[in-house]
């Protein structure tokens, strides 16, 4: 009874007036820049940060995931009707959805994924309602010893299920951690690797960090490439599947929500690992009958991972609001959308902000609501968008990277570190370095200090504290499980296999 | 000697150099002890470990054979040059010039990093730009900017 109070105090809260509006715009914004290529979810959203800062934090936080799951699916669109994947996620997706679209099919490509990716969605909330409390009280059990370890584990975690080189990612986590601890030390007020620079002793504001890694880095790079792309813009009707095509996608639909729900909660790319699994899940499933052949249009090839990495991009708000940690780097910009909102992420935001977490949730729903009702009518004018050439939209999103960065803190201090991030982001790109990590060790590295400190500090110096303690010697032991695991040659080069499939 | 995997090798050098320099730039400040951490003790054990892994990748790139896929693609500094030259532009220029000069050069020179860029598609690239940008944040979200350059204004 209590998760149906909760969850009517967060429709209270996620169905004012001012909210839906918030999360309306939220998830155009958001399909609008997703549909546009050459943008993702993560450089999107550091983009617009900016501009969520003047409202209050829970209509910016409704926005902000409205935006989110906006781009997710408007990178759905481009994936099917340009083959171009916004996202890594949307690789998937591109397999037999182009398909589809070269078939004359993209209007039911199109339909199938946004039913899916309802269906997907309104279960992830439940569950996210559903798991939210217990998870909570677990963590109210967690000292300093276990918040450290908890991080250790969900850094881990975020780079064993990555694609790319392991040793790589750690290095890139370690060097996020280095960067997010610039700035004045809380406990002894000393300015650390500021450089007698006075805007660096606040430190470096992560929004710069995102903004220059994510999408700076991404225009850099797509512009020095000479593309061709094939649109499919014409062709796009009859939105609505066949009765037909709904049977057929109703069991993929169904296995994609639980995947990715599942998959989802642990930490590392949720929505790209969930969209893949589904993929091979239902390949296998259908196997040499399929018809027509996965890879050539085959519509559970769209339905499964785009319902999974719909679920899964949703609950991996799970870890980011019940324990403060970000599974990814959507993530971690949400937390740290809410420090600066003067929210402490962790588990009790829930007993001292029950409106901003269960308005949230709800708003989850609605959103993915809006969704599907704007979508099925509003999908011409998205088609329309992608024939804008990239030649004038990577000055438009320079335009609001540099207006949002100024705005941040009204310096230009922070564009010069925007661009500065640009170019660092470009020899990570060339030097073959995720910049995922970096932003999850970024945001966590002042938190983990302190946690650290303190554990230390009610250890009286002892480092055995963290392995003396069982609930924080069980997230150790789990950090290193997946370590060892993932090292080893048998599932290494199964590793390496599944993630080149998809590319 | 060939570099077996020139991504791995410089990119282990880059994060040995990167930790050596913060563990060397953290002795400036206090060490502390275990129990009572100073501002240099996280550092000094992070940057450490950065440096390590660093080494590490290294050395396995040296060893590495992963043929021309460990090769480092060409640096375009071009596209890179401009479109950053770009927006540290706009910040230098924003307060002393204003914002409408400084998005008109930020459009301006980016822009100029295509392949195909055309003078004439520009400008009204640029025109709308600076009208979307001054209807939507500064008179929509009222943001605080100065629009002219500051010897006009007064």
């Amino acid at each position: 009874m209590e998760l149906l109070n909760n969850l009517a105090l967060g429709f209270e809260t996620a169905l004012t007036l001012q909210n839906l509006a918030y999360c309306l715009a939220g998830v155009i914004i958001g399909t609008l820049i997703g549909v546009l290529p050459g943008l993702g979810p993560v450089a999107t959203l550091a983009m617009l940060l900016p501009f969520t800062y003047s409202l209050p934090p829970v209509s910016a936080l409704i926005m902000l995931s409205g935006i989110y799951y906006g781009a997710q699916y408007g990178g759905s669109t481009t994936a099917i009707l340009v083959n171009l994947p916004g996202e890594s996620s949307s690789v998937v997706t591109c397999l037999d959805g182009y398909q589809m679209a070269r078939r004359g099919r993209a209007g039911a490509a199109l339909g199938i994924a946004a039913i899916g990716s309802f269906i997907a969605g309104s279960f992830a909330t439940l569950l996210i309602a559903a798991f939210a409390l217990p998870l909570v009280e677990v963590a109210f059990k967690f000292g300093p010893a276990e918040y450290f370890s908890l991080m250790v584990l969900g850094l881990i975690g975020a780079v064993v299920l990555a694609s790319g080189s392991l040793i790589k990612a750690i290095a890139m986590i370690v060097l996020g951690l280095l960067l997010g601890l610039v700035g004045t030390d809380v406990n002894s007020g000393v300015a650390r690797f500021a450089f007698d620079i006075p805007e660096l002793t606040d430190g470096i504001g992560f929004v710069g960090v995102a903004m220059g890694v994510f999408a700076f880095c991404e225009i850099v790079t797509n512009v020095e490439k000479h593309e061709h792309r094939e649109v499919f813009t014409d062709k796009v009707k009859n939105l609505m599947p066949t009765l037909k095509d709904l049977k057929d996608a109703a069991p993929a639909i169904a296995r994609g929500t639980l995947l990715g729900s599942l998959l989802g909660i642990l930490p590392g790319g949720g929505a790209l690992l969930a969209a893949f699994a589904s993929y091979s899940m239902e390949k296998k499933i259908a196997g040499a009958k399929a018809d027509p052949p996965f890879g050539q249009g085959n519509i559970r090839g769209v339905a499964g991972p785009e319902s999974a990495n719909n679920s899964g991009a949703q609950t991996s708000f799970i870890p980011m609001l019940t324990l403060g940690i970000p599974p990814n780097a959507v993530m971690a910009l949400m937390i740290g959308a809410m420090t600066i909102h003067n929210i402490q992420p962790g588990p009790q935001v829930m007993s001292s902000n029950p409106a901003l977490f269960w308005g949230l949730i709800a708003s989850m729903w609605v959103g993915n609501l809006m969704l599907v009702v704007l979508n099925l009518p509003m999908i011409g004018i998205w088609v329309q968008l992608l024939k804008v050439p990239y030649k004038w939209l990577y000055p438009a999103i320079l335009v609001f990277c540099c207006i949002g960065a100024y705005s941040l803190n009204n310096n230009p201090f922070d564009v010069y570190v925007t661009a500065i991030f640009g170019a660092i982001g470009y020899v990570f790109y060339k030097l073959g370095c995720e910049p995922a990590p970096l932003i999850l060790g970024f945001i966590l590295g002042p938190m983990m200090e302190e946690n650290l400190r303190r554990a230390m500090l009610l250890s009286r110096g002892d480092p055995t504290v963290f392995f003396t303690r069982p609930l924080s010697l069980t997230l150790l032991l789990m950090a290193v499980a997946l370590v060892v695991v993932v090292a080893l040659p048998a599932i290494k080069s199964k590793r390496e296999e599944a993630f080149q499939e998809v590319d | 000697m060939r570099i077996g995997n020139q991504k791995d090798f410089w990119s282990g050098l880059m994060f040995l150099v990167l930790g050596l320099g913060f563990v060397g730039f953290a002795q400036n400040y206090e060490m502390g002890t275990a129990q009572r951490m100073g501002p240099a003790y996280f550092p000094t054990a992070l940057g450490g470990l950065l440096a390590i892994l660093g080494l590490v990748i290294a050395i396995q790139g040296l060893a590495q054979k992963t043929g021309p896929d460990g090769d480092i693609e060409r640096f375009h500094f071009g596209p890179l040059v401009i479109v950053l030259g770009a927006v540290a532009l706009f910040g230098l220029l924003l307060r002393p010039a204003g914002l409408v000069a400084a998005l008109l050069a930020l459009i301006g020179v980016s822009a100029y990093a295509s392949h195909e860029f055309r003078l004439r598609e520009i400008v009204p690239l640029a025109v709308f730009l600076v009208a979307l940008v001054l209807a939507v944040f500064v008179w929509g979200l009222g943001l605080v900017i100065p629009l002219w350059p500051a010897f006009m204004v007064q």
